[in-house]
């Protein structure tokens, strides 16, 4: 029973906040106040699954705020040049995979820290935003290109299916592949997954590899949502995502982490932000809330650990 | 000036005497009513089993645990320690097995840390390294106190640690298997040492698994089975390393090694002028199917750094390995194991367990991409069917598969950890200190498992710097010094004087 709480105590704690909400706060059930929570949740939910990997192997990717923003300029801008949506979306996805790879190698072969290196890539991807756009936010006319952020099927729009898809499908691959593990033994002790045969640099890239193309599909999806690709949005990103993926319970330090901690650490997130928008809190003081539970969960989380 | 110890100090004086003790963890009860008494100047030892408690024992004292029931008590004052600052302020030290210190700061600054001379927060580093200089004397008088810790051998590191709780004028230091990374002359010198401190009238404590160092330094010797107080031997005179084996484990010593000749079928790894980091000269030698080869030498032989290269994490620089007499080329351990090759590596936490991750995680990792479809999709069954499987071949004490490993004691880990590579299809076995820190039952069903491999046709190779372990259980040991294989003996050559002999560094004169 002691063990039930524990790995899903997060969870709910996600749904006692929920519940809370419904009774405390009007309009938080509305269809309409729904539908802004899920997208709300998307951009974070489909960036954290992936930032799941990073830190369970024991690292994290900082560039994840300035791909979010490039892969939608890149989408808009050769969808402007070339009116081809197809080409516009690969365009920005290759750009993902690229600086993930970067990331990935930099890391794993040359032993970079991965603050470090995805510091440094993090202000080279934002700079070529502002290049790729001219500083300016590049409209999108073609309608096709709308259904990532706009469409719906039977009533559940885009993004929100995206990013259950990501769950579930990052969720198993955690849990059910040679991959996952590997992440795992990676974050527990990389010298011994090394001993045991993994190929502890390739499943390195791959992860961050991976991250670079999904960070990109929340971009692709963020601008078409918003119609334009804007070189400026996911400014502090990456910090979201992280917390989120630590206020559910993945370690910092690698080696603990499961696709519930994720949901559970962007629903608490997403609710909490949500509710202090329909009561109306000024911006400044969400910060200070925002850090403040980070960091009660965090400290819960060690006094746990006792 | 020179006052008798009894006025000199008020509060920690006369003996230590635990009271009844007890501790409970969660589900597991470690220790039951544990009573006995350390006399000052007198070096008492602790031994028995992995899991028979002396470690959670030096916790209680040292202040990191505290006890369920019971009391310590020095002097007949009851001392409850709830920090480790207790501990030290009630005139404790502890010397752990992983040493407590900085490698990135000076020595001087290590042994004063906490307590640097310092004004206003500017820290006066002319007096520090005075005092330093004063507290390494006649412990350790060629260390310089200006040197980052990290460049000292393990041995040294192990004295400034020493010289740290004696700076503390500590009543009772207790080690915890203190020299299992010390070569011969260091534990020479902590033997001085601990004799010093014994004569001065502390309580010392002495936490082994060496029967040789027992012998030669105690003065009485506790033993403690499954969480138990068993009896304290007085008179090492009258005990035999027999009796208090069988006192430890209720079995004879003889059956221990199980040793039985079995028939050797061809070479299966062949070695020819192998050069490498960590290797001064050309290393050639072959290795028979279904034989055991012995590496006996000293800390820092090279041993270990051959057997990097034999399993492809190092690469050699000139010579050649063939296994089966097909050249091998192996960049990393990937390709090692594929072709049969494995290496069980010595330090097991650093190196063998993945800690957060389960007794049938740290068990499959290894070999779980052969049964994986398409090479990544995992095989529920044989997950669970595999992990099942080698827990009860090599009996490791597990509550379940799932049980995190890091909660299991060493011995259960390395068994676990050995199913790790008997999972895999083999030809030779690389074991580098596969029973070092595990308690003697351990070790016994580990040479069981040595002796039924090479059975079956492997051939095994076990680097071990425990002389009796090296002659019990192989068929011909290679002895390394110094980065060279020094020498070659059967079985029926090998006896103690000749091995270290070949093992001692040679003078070059």
């Amino acid at each position: 029973m002691r063990r039930f709480l524990d790995e899903w105590a997060m969870l709910l704690a996600a749904l006692g906040i929920f519940l809370l909400c419904t009774l405390v706060i009007d309009n938080f059930l509305s269809p309409m106040n729904m539908r802004g929570l899920g997208l709300a949740i998307s951009t974070t939910g489909i960036a954290a699954c992936t930032m799941l990997y990073c830190l369970a192997s024991g690292h994290f990717d900082l560039s994840v705020g300035s791909v979010i923003a490039c892969a939608g300029v890149i989408a808009a801008v050769v969808m402007r040049d070339t009116n081809s949506v197809f080409l516009g979306v690969s365009a920005a996805l290759g750009m993902g995979l690229l600086v993930g790879l970067i990331n990935g190698i930099v890391i794993a072969k040359l032993r970079i820290n991965a603050l470090i290196a995805t510091l440094a890539t993090m202000q080279i991807v934002r700079g070529l935003a502002y290049i790729f756009s001219n500083g300016k936010a590049v409209g999108v006319m073609d309608e096709g290109f709308y259904v990532f952020g706009n469409g719906q099927v039977m009533g559940v729009p885009v993004p929100i299916l995206i990013t259950i898809v990501c769950f579930i499908f990052f969720g198993w691959l955690l849990n059910y592949t040679t991959y996952g593990r590997n992440t795992m033994a990676i974050g527990g002790n990389q010298e011994a997954a090394r001993l045991a045969g993994v190929h502890v640099d390739r499943t390195k890239i791959i992860i961050f590899a991976v991250h670079g193309l999904v960070g990109a599909l929340a971009g692709v999806v963020l601008a078409s949502r918003m119609t334009s690709g804007q070189p400026m949005v996911g400014q502090g990103f990456e910090l979201t995502v992280i917390s989120a993926c630590v206020l559910g319970g993945v370690s910092l330090s690698g080696g603990i982490g499961m696709i519930r901690h994720v949901i559970a650490g962007v629903l608490i997130l997403a609710i909490i932000e949500n509710a202090m928008n329909l009561k109306n809190i000024d911006t400044f003081y969400q910060y200070v809330i925002r850090g403040t539970i980070l960091l009660i969960a965090v400290i819960i989380d060690r006094l746990k650990q006792r | 000036m020179h006052a008798s110890p009894a006025t000199q100090q008020q509060t920690a004086t006369g003996s230590l005497r635990f009271d009844a003790i007890g501790k409970n963890f969660p589900g597991v009860r470690a220790l039951s009513d544990i009573s006995f008494t350390a006399h000052p100047g007198q070096v008492l030892a602790l031994m028995g089993e992995n899991g028979a408690g002396k470690s959670t024992l030096l916790k209680i004292l040292g202040g990191a645990y505290t006890p369920s029931a019971g009391q310590v008590l020095i002097g007949e004052q009851p001392m409850a320690f709830k920090s480790a600052a207790d501990s030290i302020a009630g005139g404790v030290a502890v010397i752990h097995q992983e040493l407590h210190l900085v490698p990135e700061m000076t020595v001087a600054e290590n042994l004063l840390l906490g307590h640097m001379p310092a004004r206003f927060g500017l820290v006066n580093r002319g007096a520090m390294v005075r005092r330093a200089r004063e507290l390494l004397k006649g412990l350790a008088d060629e260390i310089d106190p200006t040197t980052r810790l990290g460049e000292l051998s393990l041995g040294q590191r192990q004295l400034v640690e020493i010289a740290k709780a004696m700076s503390r004028n500590a009543h009772v230091i207790a080690f915890d298997e203190p020299t299992s990374s010390l070569s011969a002359r260091e534990i020479d010198r902590l033997m001085t040492i601990i004799t010093r401190l014994r004569d001065e009238g502390r309580v010392i404590l002495y936490v082994s698994h060496r029967m040789e160092e027992i012998f030669r330094i105690c003065d009485a010797v506790t033993v403690f089975k499954d969480g138990r107080f068993v009896r304290t031997f007085e008179d090492m005179a009258q005990l035999t390393h027999d009796q208090l084996v069988t006192c430890m484990v209720g079995r004879d010593i003889q059956d221990i090694y199980d040793y039985r000749p079995r028939a050797q079928h061809g070479v299966a790894l062949q070695v020819t002028g192998l050069l490498g980091p960590g290797l001064q000269e050309p290393v050639s030698f072959s290795v028979s199917k279904g034989e055991v080869l012995g590496f006996f030498g000293l800390v820092g032989a090279g041993r270990t750094e051959l057997l990097r290269l034999l399993s492809g994490l190092a690469r050699h620089s000139a010579g050649s390995v063939a296994l089966e007499g097909r050249a091998l080329h192996l960049k990393n351990p990937r390709q090692a194991i594929d072709a049969g090759i494995l290496l069980c590596p010595e330090d097991r936490k650093k190196e063998g367990i993945v800690p957060l991750s389960s007794v049938a995680e740290n068990i499959n990792i290894g070999a779980r991409s052969r049964h994986a479809y398409l090479g990544c999709l995992l095989q529920g069954r044989w997950e669970r069917e595999n992990a099942r499987q080698q827990i009860s071949a090599m009996n490791v004490k597990t509550p379940s598969p799932a049980q995190q490993i890091m909660f299991l004691s060493g011995g259960n880990q390395q068994k676990a950890i050995l199913g790790r590579w008997l999972s895999m299809p083999m030809k030779v076995l690389l074991l580098d200190e596969p029973t070092r820190g595990i308690d003697i039952g351990a070790k016994s069903e580990i040479y069981q498992i040595i002796h039924n491999l090479a059975a079956q046709g492997i051939a095994v190779i076990v680097v071990s710097s425990d002389l009796m372990e090296v002659m019990g259980i192989s068929d011909r040991i290679l002895v390394m010094s110094e980065g060279a294989l020094t020498g070659e003996l059967t079985r029926e050559q090998a006896d103690e004087s000749r091995l270290l002999q070949l093992a001692l560094p040679r003078s070059r004169g």
